[in-house]
C-alpha cells in the first residue's frame, strides 16, 4: 500500500483539518465531535440540511457544505458511518428554527446511525425529517437485500434540496423536493480496480487485469457481476442499458447527466464516458439539459465510473442553476 | 450462585480482550462479504468502553455498567455495529434495572432484551445472516437452561455455545440484510462477521460468570 498519509488513524482528522484551512471562507470544522459546518450557520429561519457518512467518498459530503447546498456534513471513519452523537451535534449547530433535513444514503450503518440521531434530536426539541437516497439500480430486489444503495443521486438531492432551502422553502417542501429528486434519479457504476482502506491496507476485492466489477456501490464492495473488461463505449452502453428502463427514462424526457469518477479515473476518461452517454441519450430521444462531469462521490482511489440520470422539470432546472458556493460546486454567486 | 456488577464489568473487560485478539479475523470476515472494518470498529468501541469503566463508581449496579457500555459503543463504533450493539446493551441495561444480583431468570431477561433490541433496530429476522443468528439461538438455549434449573454459569455457558454454533451456521446462508445482502448468492460460504463477534461477546459473558463462580467456590 502506498498512500500519502501519516498514520491510518489520523487520516480523517488531518484531512478535515486541511479542508478547514483551505476553505476557511466557506466552512468551519468542529474537531470534537467532528463535523463540518457552513461558516454562517445556523441561518435563522432556514431549513438546515445535514448529510454524512463514511469518509473516503470525497468531495462528498464536506465538499458540498456552503451556500445553496448542505449546512453541515458529518464524516465518519473511512467507509464507516459517523456515530449518532456527531450527527446530533451537527444537527443542533445548523438548526435555525425551521427544522433540519437529514439526507442519508441507504446503507445499513448510515440509516441506523442517522435514525438514532434523529430520535435524539427530536428529544432535544428539533424537528427532523429524513430522506434516504436509494438511486443505485444495481441492487434489484429489496425483499432480499437491504434495498438499493444511495450513490450519485445523493449529490443531486443535496444540491437541489439545498437550493430550495436557500430560497426559503419550509421543511415539508424541502423534504418533498428531496424525495422527488431521489425518486427520479438512477445510477449505475463500474469498477476497474479495487481500492485500499488505509486501516486494513488490503484491497477491498480482487479483479484480474482483464476484468471489471459491474454494478458496484461506493465502498469497493463487490457489485452485480464480474465481467471481462470492454472498451469504454460498450461499458457505457451496459450502464445505460441498466439505468434507462428502470425509471424508465423515455423519449422526450429532459435529464441531468452526471458522469462520476470513483477517484482513480482521469477526467479525460470520464469525458470519453460522457461522450458516449450523451450520444446514446440523443439516439434515445432524451434531452441532456444539464450535466456534471468529475469526481463527485468516490471510493478512495478506485478506478471506475458511475452514471447518474435525473429527470428534470422547470423547477429542478431553476434550483440546479441557482447560486451555489461550496468547495466543490460553485456557480452563480 | 448469582452474579453482580463485578461480573458485568468483567464481561466488558473480557469482551474487549476477545475483540482485540480477534480484531483481524473479524475484519477479514467482513472484507469477504462487507466493507472490511468490523474488527477495527468494534475494537475501537470496546477499548473506549474499557477506558470508561475506570470512571464507573464502586457502588454501580450491573445496569449502570451495561448502560456505560451501550453509550460508549454507540458513540465510538459507527457503522451498523455501533447502533446494533449499543441498542442491545441499552435494552439489556433496562432489563437489569434495580437489580444488584442477577439470577438465571434475570440473565435470560437481559439476553432476551438485548436480542430484541438488535431485531428492533436492524429489522432482521433469524436466518438472514446477521447478528440475530447468533443471539436468537443463544437466548433460546439460555432460556431452556434456566427452565431446567441451571445456575447462571451454566445458563451463560449454554448461551455462548449456542451463539458459536449459530455463528458457524451462518456460513451457508445468503445474506438478506446489511452490506452483505448486495452480494446475494455470493455471500454464501462466508461466516457473518456480526454473528461471529456476537459469539465472542457471549463467550466472554460465560467466562466472566465461570470466573465469578470459581472465586466464590474457593
Amino acid at each position: 500500500m502506498k498512500k500519502l498519509i501519516n498514520a491510518p488513524e489520523d487520516v480523517v482528522a488531518e484531512s478535515m483539518a486541511g479542508f478547514a484551512a483551505a476553505h476557511a471562507d466557506l466552512v468551519r470544522v468542529v474537531p470534537e465531535p467532528l463535523y463540518v459546518v457552513r461558516r454562517d450557520a445556523p441561518v435563522a429561519g432556514k431549513v438546515g440540511l445535514v448529510s454524512g457518512g463514511g469518509s473516503g467518498h470525497e468531495p462528498l459530503h464536506a465538499g458540498y457544505v456552503g451556500f445553496g447546498m448542505l449546512d453541515a456534513a458529518v464524516p465518519g471513519a473511512v467507509f464507516t458511518s459517523p456515530t449518532p452523537d456527531r450527527i446530533l451535534a451537527a444537527t443542533q449547530a445548523v438548526d435555525g428554527g425551521a427544522g433540519v433535513l437529514h439526507i442519508v444514503k441507504n446503507y445499513t450503518g448510515d440509516v441506523l446511525n442517522f435514525e438514532t440521531a434523529a430520535d435524539l434530536a427530536a428529544a432535544n426539541g428539533i424537528e427532523v425529517r429524513s430522506v434516504v437516497t436509494d438511486d443505485d439500480v444495481a441492487v434489484k430486489d429489496s425483499l432480499y437485500t437491504a434495498g438499493r444503495r444511495g450513490t450519485g443521486g445523493t449529490v443531486l438531492v443535496e444540491r437541489i434540496a439545498g437550493a430550495a432551502a436557500e430560497r426559503g422553502d419550509d421543511l415539508a417542501q424541502v423534504a418533498a423536493i428531496a424525495e422527488g429528486v431521489n425518486a427520479d434519479a438512477r445510477s449505475m457504476g463500474v469498477a476497474l480496480t479495487p481500492c485500499i482502506v488505509p486501516h486494513s491496507g488490503e484491497p477491498s476485492f480482487t479483479l484480474a487485469e482483464d476484468e471489471m466489477e459491474f454494478g458496484i456501490g461506493i465502498h469497493g464492495e463487490p457489485g452485480r457481476e464480474t465481467l471481462p473488461l470492454e472498451p469504454a463505449d460498450r461499458v457505457v452502453d451496459r450502464l445505460l442499458d441498466a439505468i434507462l428502463p428502470d425509471l424508465p427514462y423515455e423519449r422526450g424526457d429532459r435529464v441531468l447527466l452526471m458522469a462520476n469518477g470513483m477517484g482513480g479515473t482521469p477526467l479525460s476518461e470520464l469525458y470519453i464516458v460522457y461522450r458516449r452517454a450523451a450520444e446514446r441519450l440523443a439516439e434515445e430521444g432524451i434531452e441532456v439539459a444539464r450535466s456534471l462531469v468529475g469526481d463527485q462521490i468516490t471510493a478512495l482511489e478506485m478506478q471506475g465510473c458511475a452514471l447518474t440520470l435525473l429527470r428534470l422539470d422547470d423547477e429542478r432546472i431553476e434550483l440546479w442553476d441557482a447560486p451555489v458556493q461550496t468547495a466543490s460546486l460553485r456557480w452563480g454567486r | 450462585m448469582d452474579v453482580d456488577s463485578n461480573w458485568a464489568t468483567d464481561w466488558v473487560r473480557r469482551s474487549a480482550d476477545a475483540v482485540a485478539a480477534h480484531r483481524a479475523d473479524l475484519t477479514a470476515l467482513d472484507r469477504a462479504i462487507g466493507d472490511g472494518d468490523h474488527g477495527e470498529n468494534l475494537h475501537r468501541g470496546y477499548q473506549a468502553a474499557l477506558a470508561a469503566l475506570d470512571g464507573l463508581p464502586d457502588d454501580s449496579t450491573p445496569a449502570d455498567a451495561l448502560m456505560l457500555v451501550a453509550t460508549t459503543l454507540i458513540s465510538n463504533v459507527g457503522g451498523a455495529a455501533g447502533p446494533l450493539y449499543g441498542t442491545a446493551f441499552l435494552k439489556a441495561s433496562g432489563a437489569a434495572q434495580g437489580l444488584d444480583e442477577l439470577g438465571p431468570a434475570d440473565v435470560v431477561a437481559i439476553l432476551t432484551a438485548a436480542r430484541d433490541g438488535i431485531v428492533l433496530r436492524g429489522k432482521a429476522q433469524h436466518g438472514e445472516k446477521t447478528m440475530v443468528d447468533a443471539w436468537t439461538p443463544a437466548v433460546d438455549a439460555a432460556a431452556a437452561a434456566a427452565e431446567s434449573g441451571s445456575d447462571v454459569r451454566d445458563v451463560l455457558e449454554a448461551a455462548a455455545s449456542a451463539a458459536e454454533q449459530g455463528a458457524a451456521d451462518t456460513e451457508p446462508l445468503v445474506a438478506r440484510k446489511g452490506r452483505a445482502s448486495y452480494l446475494g448468492e455470493r455471500s454464501a460460504g462466508h461466516r457473518d462477521p456480526g454473528a461471529e463477534s456476537s459469539a465472542l461477546v457471549l463467550r466472554a459473558a460465560a467466562e466472566a460468570a465461570a470466573d465469578a463462580a470459581e472465586r466464590r467456590d474457593t
